[in-house]
């Protein structure tokens, strides 16, 4: 059998997905089932004296209207923030209740007030209409810049500051700064990015009141942790009798990592009224209620000697939450982000200082990337800067300041184990002919049109994470993974995965590892996830872990079942378990040709005696079965890194900016399946060009989100976008078996700087993102007003 | 309340249903073929695209009642006896989907533009399928398969 792993192997998901026959949450109906409907705040803000709910429970078909007091009443607790942040000061973080119903206060519109609950989801919204909420509209604190000087949206929230976090060393790095020969400044805002996976959220509460048991269907990219939450914060369900299911999900991009305030509602009243119950969010309602992302204001510094070595760099920036934590929110912009701000660069001494503030606006938690975005966002442009003000070409300033030495202890977080930064960026250049851009750059003058080039060279951290580092640094779980091998006597095997796919393409290159490690056909190999009620414990899917960590517990299992099998082979060729070599789903007694294959020996270990002619005893204290479960906790995470490159043009007199090249040279370690990597790199670098371009939430003063739909709020379309040219160069990581690195955040972190950076060098003006005909058009016309009048 | 009649995927099909009833709906909600997603409430994302009379449209977009006698393809009835159209191999053989949900919508208007173009160009697709949004894969695998499509057609 040839080896899988490295091979563009189709994927065993996609015939489903082809014909119609996924099962979305949106696709399960349930007998007897009721459809939920949420009567959500208009108001950015406001107070709540009275939902009176009179009318709306006399009209046609409603079963049932609960809000904030049944919700206080039955004791379920609010969503919480799963990681604790400690302020410089040595205080915590400061955390405002977030029940799943409001109690009496809103705040962000599109906050849950009550659900109706109704035999048809047209009755549950015509009945939503008559539920009248007496709001009391209280001034919203909107913008990120506003929060601390404003009054504070939550009692005894002072400034709305959650906290105010630094990290490095913030006297050697004044210290360097009074002693650099050159500083460069930088003033940044990373737009606020609504995630927009196409299959909106959706929950399905299904309570069975003869076994009270609990079963809750949703778009979730964990459904293990959403049942701890749930369970533990919510006090919805005990763990043991509730089941979370997410069948195939159309889409996460982080947005689906959390128990949303609909998913522990949807349960609890399913629980109450003993019948299953129905939601699926309508794309408005997704725009107001999924977690949105980034929204950063920052400012950064960098301290550089005259020959345009990097000495030292400050960062001050202020994270956006929203109304309320949520479950990824805090570690988002602190250590998802801070010990990213160094880049792949060798800089002695950093200091980064984050402060976390609350709006009346949409949750902010994990998208695409992270933080890490946001990271690389700032210190590519600020390199990009540095090298454009000391006349130094933006790819030699780069590579003198690469870290070139493998491991390396960065001076804030990270031991990077491996990497070559000149080996992508070198290949990025070749491949990108930056050496010609020049002559492009005077042809597209010549047609009237604005070209410039930007570079974007980063470092991500992936393999989330080794738990004993996380959770010494706030996190409320460890961050390792679960699997299971379930080999059938009939020779194929199940195999369970604490991950989840929903996009990503699990199913494949899972069963490739398996298929080469056991050696069994990739046909007769199935993952499962998705459910808790099979296989174990898991972390779930984020923060591109998935293989580094789900696949390395896969491997490890697998191990298990070799060893389990060379005791069972060794019995039955009569020789010593070290005496047999496992190969290609065959053991064989070395130096002979005895063997068995994988199928004879889990045969075996099913039916231990004599079946006829079949002779199957097992040896002396191994078990029957062959089954095995791993839990891995990584050693390290694992450190991705590349360089791409990006060419605009720009239409001088309308504005519009088109991506007309695009290079992305990878290192991903070990990789898989190619196939799955370049879509995972093309996805993502087209929702960074989406950020960096087109894609922007805006909010107006009174705090209505005015693009809220796919009229307002612009997603890159085929139309928009060039044909990418993907590459990779490989350096194995070291801290897991298989050697991979995480691939599915790259795209989003890597693209915005090197689009924004190539835009900056088309107009020559300075503009934030997205990079809007219209804003591209009034800069350029600005400019000219300008330059006309200082002539 | 209002009676249509409708050939879906080749089948006969006759329902009471509401004015208000949208194609969409009719689909998934009451004739169970979920194959058909609904990915927004403006027209936009195209995960909902059917074949009505053999032309692409936006199934979220039409009352039921208004194409009374229409013939139908849903995602569900386009494989031939089991064998799938050149697009939808094409879409596995370059990994043109990832999550899957805007896939129904993409392969319905895919089958449109190529009964009506030979072979398209780059171009020609990308601007065919703005009407279809999809988050995952950055359409790029998207329109190789297209291409390798229409060249099998
Ligand atoms: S559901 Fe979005 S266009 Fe029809
Ligand atoms: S494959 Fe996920 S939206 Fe297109």
């Amino acid at each position: 059998m040839a080896s899988l792993v490295g091979s563009r192997v189709e994927r065993k998901e996609d015939k489903k997905f082809l014909t119609g026959k996924g099962r979305y949450t949106a696709d399960i109906n349930l007998a007897n089932q009721t459809y939920a409907y949420f009567v959500r705040s208009p108001h950015a803000r406001a107070s709540i004296s009275k939902v009176d709910v009179s009318k709306a429970s006399n009209a046609p078909g409603v079963v049932k209207i609960l809000t904030g007091d049944d919700l206080a009443e039955d004791k379920i607790g609010g969503l919480i923030a799963g990681w604790k942040i400690v302020s410089q000061d040595g205080t915590d973080m400061k955390v405002p209740a977030h029940p799943p119903l409001a109690n009496n206060t809103v705040n962000y519109v599109g906050d849950h007030v009550a659900v109706v609950i109704a035999e048809t989801l047209d009755q549950a919204r015509e009945a939503a209409d008559l539920v009248r909420v007496d709001y009391k509209v209280l001034k919203a604190v909107v913008k990120t810049s506003d929060a601390l000087n404003s009054k504070p949206i939550h009692e005894g929230i002072d400034k709305n500051l959650c906290f105010d976090w630094g990290l490095g060393d913030k006297s050697k790095t004044d210290e360097a700064f009074s002693k650099a020969e050159k500083i460069i400044k930088i003033d940044l805002v990373n737009n606020r990015l609504i995630p927009n996976a196409m299959e909106p959220r959706a929950s399905i509460g299904d309570y069975n009141p003869s076994s009270e048991n609990l079963t809750l269907y949703t778009t979730n990219q964990n459904p293990h942790l959403t049942r701890l939450v749930l369970s533990a914060f919510c006090a919805i369900q005990p763990e043991h009798k509730f089941r979370v299911v997410a069948p195939d999900v159309g889409g996460g991009f982080g947005s689906k990592i959390y128990p949303y305030a609909e998913d522990a509602v949807i349960a609890w009243t399913a629980k109450k009224i003993e019948r299953p119950v129905k939601w699926v969010a309508e794309r408005t309602e997704s725009f107001l209620s999924d977690c949105h992302g980034r929204d950063h204001i920052t400012h950064a510094e960098l301290a550089v000697k005259n020959d345009g070595k990097i000495v030292g760099l400050k960062v001050e920036t202020i994270a956006n939450l929203g109304g309320y934590a949520s479950l990824f929110a805090t570690v988002t912009p602190t250590y998802l982000y801070g010990p990213l701000v160094l880049g792949l660069y060798d800089i002695p001494v950093a200091f980064c200082n984050v402060k976390a503030v609350y709006t009346n606006t949409t949750p902010v938690d994990a998208y695409r990337g992270a933080g890490r975005p946001e990271a690389t966002y700032m210190i590519e442009r600020l390199v990009e800067k540095a090298a454009k003000e000391m006349g130094i070409d933006r790819a030699e300033f780069r590579s003198k300041n690469f870290i070139s030495k493998f491991p390396h202890q960065q001076c804030l977080v990270h031991n990077i184990d491996s990497g070559d930064y000149s080996a992508h960026l070198n290949k990025a250049l070749e491949l990108s002919d930056y050496k010609n851009f020049e002559n492009r750059r005077t042809e597209s003058k010549s047609k009237g049109k604005l070209r410039g080039i930007g570079f974007s060279t980063y470092l991500e951290a992936c393999g989330i994470a080794p738990s004993a580092v996380v959770m010494s640094i706030g996190a409320g779980v460890g961050l390792w993974e679960s699997a299971e091998i379930r080999f059938n006597a009939t020779g194929n095997i199940s195999v369970f995965t604490g991950t989840h796919s929903h996009g990503q393409g699990h199913d494949t290159t899972f069963a490739q590892i398996v298929s080469d490690k056991l050696g069994v056909p990739i046909e007769n190999i199935d993952l499962v996830h998705g459910d808790t009620d099979k296989g174990p414990f898991g972390m779930g899917t984020y923060g591109s872990r998935s293989l580094a960590v789900g696949g390395t517990a896969i491997t490890k299992a697998c191990d298990k079942i070799i060893d389990k099998g060379k005791k069972v082979a060794a019995h039955m060729l009569e020789a010593k378990p070290d005496e047999i070599d496992f190969k290609a789903g065959e053991f064989i007694v070395k130096n002979s040709n005895k063997k068995k294959t994988i199928g004879e020996i889990a045969f075996a270990c099913y039916l231990p005696g004599q079946y006829g002619e079949i002779k199957s005893p097992l040896p002396e204290g191994v078990e029957p079965g062959l089954k095995e479960t791993a839990f891995y906790d990584p050693v390290n995470f694992s450190f991705p890194a590349g360089t791409h490159i990006c060419e605009v043009e720009v239409d001088q007199d309308t504005g519009e900016t088109k991506v007309v090249a695009y290079t992305a040279v990878d290192d991903f370690g070990t990789v898989i399946n190619p196939m799955i990597v370049e879509g995972q790199v093309h996805g993502g670098v087209v929702q960074g060009i989406g950020q960096a371009l087109y894609e922007n939430a805006r909010y107006d003063e009174s705090g209505q989100l005015i693009t809220a739909s796919y009229m307002d709020y612009t997603m890159p379309r085929a139309n928009n976008l060039p044909e990418l040219r993907i590459d990779y160069t490989s350096t194995p990581a070291t801290s897991n078996p298989l050697g991979v690195k995480g691939c599915g955040e790259a795209g989003a972190i890597a693209a915005p700087p090197a689009v924004m950076n190539a835009v900056i060098d088309a107009i020559d003006i300075d503009i934030s993102m997205p990079a809007t005909s219209e804003k591209v058009c009034n800069a350029l016309q600005k400019n000219k007003k300008n330059n006309k009048e200082a002539a | 309340m209002q009676r249509v009649s409708l050939v879906i995927n080749g089948n006969k099909v006759s329902r009471e249903i509401e004015d208000r009833t949208l194609l969409s709906s009719l689909l998934r909600d009451i004739l169970s073929l979920t194959g058909t997603h609904v990915g927004c409430d403006t027209s936009q994302c195209g995960a909902c695209v059917v074949l009505v009379d053999g032309k692409s449209v936006k199934s979220c977009t039409l009352f039921a009642a208004d194409i009374d006698g229409s013939k139908i393809i849903t995602i569900e009835g386009l494989a031939n006896n089991g064998k799938l159209h050149p697009i939808q191999e094409a879409l596995k053989k370059h990994h043109g989907l990832q999550c899957g949900f805007c896939t129904p919508g993409m392969v319905m208007s895919v089958v449109d533009l190529l009964k009506n173009k030979k072979n398209p160009s780059d171009q020609e697709i990308r601007d065919w399928l703005k009407g279809n949004i999809c988050r995952c894969t950055g359409y790029q695998n998207i329109v190789a398969a297209v291409k390798e499509a229409a060249s099998k057609m």
